[in-house]
């Protein structure tokens, strides 16, 4: 079973938990600056959104890749990027319409969520469950949960 | 090493940034942030200094688990002499800010001197620049924020400024970072406006900056902590859903909230000012006051409040500017802005606190002095003409308009920006200050808590809830119920409060944590990140260790043990109302065996053999 990232802005408190997650996986450092997962704070609107890779199957930066460095892993879905093949073109930041692969001047390659091989750490670290790491072809069960919860089972007989 | 080692020194006088080594050998006696900060200042000041005079220093400080994925791992201090107390000032703030300096590099920024023309400091990494702000200087917290990102074109930069309260040196001005977040008492950003420092801009993207002793142990300490605060029915429910202002109502059935100038000891508007009624819909617009919750920098608690007001409210009809949502009120903000001079309308509180964020002023400190400058007005002391409006107790108007000229220094708010104890002083009523070494109560009244009234009294830098919190015994029975009219043991157990409390100021984490936290929780967080060995009973004498050298600094500043004391309607005018009625301030009683515990003197001097003991 494939399993996404379902990423759910009512309940994420802005905490940036996640984002060290991400660094420290990758990085060995808490430095949120270096996180493939970014929230994004609507200060005036008192929104959180954490926002990342949707792992598009028909992937722009996958397609632009001149050098053929972003690859599926058929394992997980995620769309990742061959370090040692990436010429640091950045076609993709380009091609990307979502704005999830970026450069990382410090190793001249860029860099997107590749799902951590399937066990996402920011999931993992997400306090509140505003990140889950789902069945991929149930993303909207939560969403019908609730409004199946809405339903009235006690119909007024005719 | 959990510290970068690298401290920035800003001469402001002469526009010079250098970097020098962290102190490493002060970093294992007084181990970050407050204590670490505190060693520096009173290494490099003179306690009599004037606390506005350029040989004042400002220092901005970080802790060892800052930047971090420990819950709450985001704070960060500021640390000076404080215009308001003359006594040691240290206020502690949450937000991203910290971390952020953490990630450009920085365990601290020290500055000194004073600048010829307004500037403000850029920090991105390891570049550190001052750089013109005479096109800020004027503007408000949010308005530099928005400027500074737009002009570098860096939405990520995070912003500490003063608005126009530090400027024009309210006393109790402080420094606002990510919008709401505040260094908020002891005013630190007046200093700051007198030093002609606008704000600290930082971006950090270092990944080398600093690293845990033993990364695997903090992981799985600082997962184990999270695990406590989540299962804990205050840090996981209470404070998520109410914020602090789970306690207005509680502390107002225990009568122990201190209302119109603490004249009565229980307010018949906390209701409708309390974190229930944040929740519910108005009847104006069918919506409620709180919009969510929100988080600092690595918390899993989310205290915070983000408000929405009524757009149709008197205040803010015309400003669009205040009808988007921002920092709404908790619980020490709604006490001072409401039943400290009885205001009940929870929309009004809620402007009055935008306007302390935008405009970087404390929300305690000047409700508590709106409170005083009421009871001066129902005297007869101060009259319509000099005030130039009507001024009684829980007038929404007066508040509104109060919140609007104080920052500015605009006429009446001028003297509200003396804080209450000049304020009383200057209308012949000294004894109507309620303060403790010149600042401002906070939301219990000493009357009703025996404890908090002696943690009051004795606090570094004023009266203050956030140096000793007897609430949690006295009321929550955190770690022990102790009775709110008991004196025995109390001294004891504020001198633990208050060495464990300078420990968390001087970690990186929240003092908030300490609801569901005990050192336990809190010791190996600290062992993992930091090289050394940091067993509690050290972590301990480290945190007596930060309370006797601010203690050190006071008396070498001028205070004595006569300061450590209550305005006298604490100690002489019973409670009214309510379950404490009746009650006054024990302190005497309590006040020589505190002394006795800390290893003081009966005139509260630490003796000879406590400092050698403690190495101060």
């Amino acid at each position: 079973m494939q399993k996404s990232l379902h990423l759910d802005p009512n309940k994420c408190t802005g905490c940036l938990q996640c984002e060290m997650a991400c660094a420290w996986e990758n990085y060995r450092s808490f430095t949120v600056a270096k996180s493939r997962i970014k929230v994004f704070t609507f200060h005036r609107e008192g929104r959180f959104v954490p926002y990342t890779c949707t792992q598009c199957d028909e992937a722009w930066c996958m397609t632009a890749c001149p050098v053929d460095a972003i690859r599926l892993d058929p394992e997980t879905g995620a769309k990742i990027v061959l370090e040692p093949t990436c010429v640091g073109c950045k076609v993709c930041t380009i091609a990307c319409p979502f704005g999830t692969i970026n450069y990382v001047a410090q190793t001249g390659k860029v860099q997107k969520c590749d799902l951590c091989g399937g066990a996402p750490a920011c999931a993992k670290a997400c306090p509140t469950g505003a990140i889950t790491y789902v069945d991929s072809d149930w993303t909207g069960f939560g969403k019908m949960r609730q409004w199946a919860g809405k339903t009235d089972t006690n119909p007024a007989t005719v | 090493m959990a510290w970068t080692k690298n401290v920035l020194r800003v001469n402001l006088e002469t526009g010079s940034c250098t970097t020098e080594p962290l102190n490493l050998a002060w970093a294992q006696d007084y181990l970050g942030q407050r204590g670490l900060a505190t060693k520096y200042l009173v290494s490099e000041i003179d306690p009599k200094v004037d606390p506005f005079s350029p040989k004042n220093k400002l220092i901005f400080v970080t802790g060892p688990l800052t930047g971090t994925m420990a819950a709450t791992g985001g704070r960060y201090s500021v640390v000076t002499k404080g215009p308001l107390t003359g006594a040691i000032a240290c206020s502690n703030s949450g937000g991203y800010f910290g971390a952020e300096l953490k990630f450009a590099g920085w365990d601290m920024v020290i500055f000194e001197g004073a600048s010829p023309k307004p500037v403000y400091l850029l920090i991105q990494d390891g570049k550190a620049e001052l750089v013109d702000a005479a096109h800020l200087w004027g503007k408000t917290v949010w308005e530099t924020e928005e400027m500074l990102k737009r002009f570098h074109q860096d939405p990520q930069i995070r912003v500490a400024a003063i608005g126009r309260a530090g400027e024009n040196r309210v006393l109790y001005a402080g420094i606002v970072n990510d919008l709401h977040r505040a260094a908020g008492r002891s005013g630190v950003g007046a200093v700051m406006g007198s030093k002609n420092l606008k704000a600290v801009a930082v971006r950090g993207t270092r990944t080398d900056a600093y690293t845990m002793a033993d990364p695997e142990a903090f992981m799985r300490a600082t997962e184990a902590g999270k695990q406590v605060l989540a299962a804990n029915g205050v840090t996981g429910q209470g404070l998520p859903t109410y914020g602090t202002q789970v306690l207005m109502n509680v502390i107002n059935e225990l009568g122990a909230l201190p209302t119109r100038n603490h004249r009565d000891i229980q307010f018949e508007g906390a209701q409708a000012i309390s974190g229930e009624a944040m929740h519910t819909k108005r009847p104006t617009d069918g919506k409620a006051n709180l919009v969510t919750n929100g988080a600092c920098f690595g918390c899993t608690i989310a205290c915070g409040r983000i408000s929405r007001m009524d757009p149709s409210h008197f205040s803010i009809q015309d400003k669009p500017q205040y009808q988007g949502a921002s920092g709404g009120v908790e619980y020490e903000a709604a006490w001072a802005l409401g039943a400290a001079n009885g205001v009940s309308d929870l929309e009004t509180l809620t402007y009055a606190n935008f306007l302390c964020n935008e405009d970087g002023f404390d929300p305690i400190s000047f409700g508590a002095t709106v409170g005083a400058a009421m009871e001066l007005y129902e005297l007869g002391l101060l009259t319509k003409e000099q005030v130039g409006f009507e001024l009684p107790f829980g007038s929404t108007e007066a508040m509104v308009k109060l919140a609007e000229l104080t920052a500015r220094g605009e006429g009446f708010g001028k003297e509200i920006g003396l804080g209450s104890k000049r304020l009383c002083a200057k209308y012949g009523r000294p004894e109507l200050s309620m303060t403790v070494k010149g600042q401002e109560f906070p939301a219990y009244d000493g009357r009703g808590l025996q404890g908090m009234g002696l943690a009051y009294a004795t606090s570094n830098r004023g009266a203050c809830h956030l140096r000793g919190y007897m609430v949690s015994p006295e009321v929550l029975g955190i770690p022990v119920k102790m009775e709110p009219q008991a004196t025995e043991g109390k001294p004891a157990m504020l001198k633990a409060f208050q060495d464990l409390t300078a420990v968390v100021d001087s970690s990186g984490l929240c003092l908030f944590t300490t609801f569901a936290w005990g050192l336990s929780d809190i010791q190996p967080q600290i062992q993992a990140a930091c090289e050394g060995d940091w067993s509690e009973e050290r972590l301990l004498l480290v945190g007596e260790r930060i309370w006797n050298l601010e203690r050190e600094f006071n008396l070498a500043a001028g205070l004595t043990g006569k300061d450590d004391t209550l305005p006298p309607r604490l100690l002489k005018e019973p409670a009214k109302t309510g379950p404490q009625k009746g009650a006054v301030s024990k302190l005497p009683q309590m006040l020589p065996e505190y002394y006795r515990v800390r290893g003081w003197t009966p005139e509260g001097v630490p003796t000879a053999e406590t400092r050698t003991r403690l190495g101060v």
